[in-house]
């Protein structure tokens, strides 16, 4: 059955595929999650900022640094 | 059988699946980071804290006189919080790396979703650790090079904006070009066999970052900072990120690779019961 489907140069071994169209949706919703987290350990209260003060920024500073982020 | 043509999607290897091992695997992973960050990378924040401090201290003597400016500065802190040293050391830091992990477990895993099956005849375990070692190469390696990660003490506040941008602007252009060649390799290896693909998509990746990091503007703000304690922190700053990646990929790897033996089990009973 998984035969009658044969892609052009169909690898040795069929390995299962994830619909590109429904992982799209998934991409979106979970890239501009990642982003957000990834937007206050790494750039909030420095270059930009969301949230007022600096509470975000001394919380994860060391975090920010260690992992390579531009600080300071 | 009614479904699309064309189609090897399977139930059971659903986005959601791997989005959740992502996340998972990422969790962790940003725990051993943690460790590997308080055990190899804290002593030297707190060498660069100190000699930060000791700056500081000395030119507020120099500059006695503008302690009236002091005071209308503070004025202006309001929403303005300390965090103690030993806050930021243990529980920031996890909060940071745990963050961090579930972001780049969880875009990784879709990731390693998008090329399940795609990549030339890579099995399910051989794509996915492909592509976290991209990731890693992509997402940290290459920005590293040009924008390597910085102590405290070191960078103005002034040029926070610049650096930033600059930043981030290197990790976009490398993350498109990773995925672009990943695309170009993957064509080639229709006409070509799969190393030569690869090290083709390799040498164009090579040189498009290279050109990037070339036209982008550098960073030199180093001052007397001295040149071991930088070391030192940058070295223990890879190898936390290092830590990290490789736990995601593992992880990941393992994961990924029994969730597809199951279904690929599954298949594989429900042709033979077909069949009978």
């Amino acid at each position: 059955m998984s035969q009658t489907t044969a892609a052009p140069l169909a690898p040795a071994v069929q390995v299962p595929v994830v619909p590109l169209l429904q992982l799209g949706t998934w991409v979106v919703f979970f890239g501009l999650l990642a982003m957000l987290a990834i937007f206050f350990v790494s750039a909030d209260q420095g270059a930009l900022s969301l949230v007022a003060g600096n509470g975000v920024h001394e919380w994860v500073h060391d975090a920010r640094h260690l992992l390579g982020y531009p600080c300071h | 059988m009614g479904t699309a043509s064309g189609d090897r999607s399977v139930p059971g290897l659903s986005p959601a699946a791997f989005l959740l091992r992502g996340l998972a695997v990422g969790l962790a992973a940003g725990l051993i980071a943690f460790v590997v960050a308080f055990a190899f990378g804290e002593p030297y924040v707190d060498d660069a804290i100190a000699l930060e401090e000791s700056a500081a201290a000395h030119t507020d003597a120099d500059h006695a006189k503008d302690d009236a400016d002091k005071a209308d500065e503070s004025a202006d802190d309001a929403g303005m919080v300390e965090v103690s040293r030993d806050n930021q050391r243990s529980w920031g830091l996890l909060t940071g790396t745990l963050a961090i992990g579930a972001a780049l477990g969880g875009l990784a895993s879709l990731a390693a979703a998008a090329v399940l099956g795609r990549l030339g005849n890579l099995s399910a375990r051989g794509s996915t650790a492909l592509v976290v070692l991209i990731g890693f190469v992509a997402v940290t390696l290459v920005p590293f090079t040009k924008y390597p990660a910085t102590p405290p003490a070191v960078g103005s506040g002034e040029t926070i904006g610049g650096r930033t941008a600059s930043y981030f602007g290197l990790l976009l252009i490398s993350v498109l070009a990773a995925i672009a060649v990943v695309v170009l390799a993957n064509r080639l290896c229709a006409r070509l066999d799969g190393w030569t693909a690869a090290f083709i998509g390799a040498g164009v990746y090579v040189a498009v970052v290279s050109v990037a990091a070339a036209l982008l503007p550098s960073v030199n703000e180093l001052g007397d900072f001295p040149a071991d304690t930088l070391w030192y922190f940058r070295r223990s700053s890879l190898i936390t990120l290092a830590a990290l990646w490789a736990s995601i990929g593992v992880g990941l790897t393992l994961l990924v690779g029994r969730m597809h033996d199951r279904v690929a089990a599954d298949l594989a009973r429900r042709a033979l019961a077909a069949s009978l």
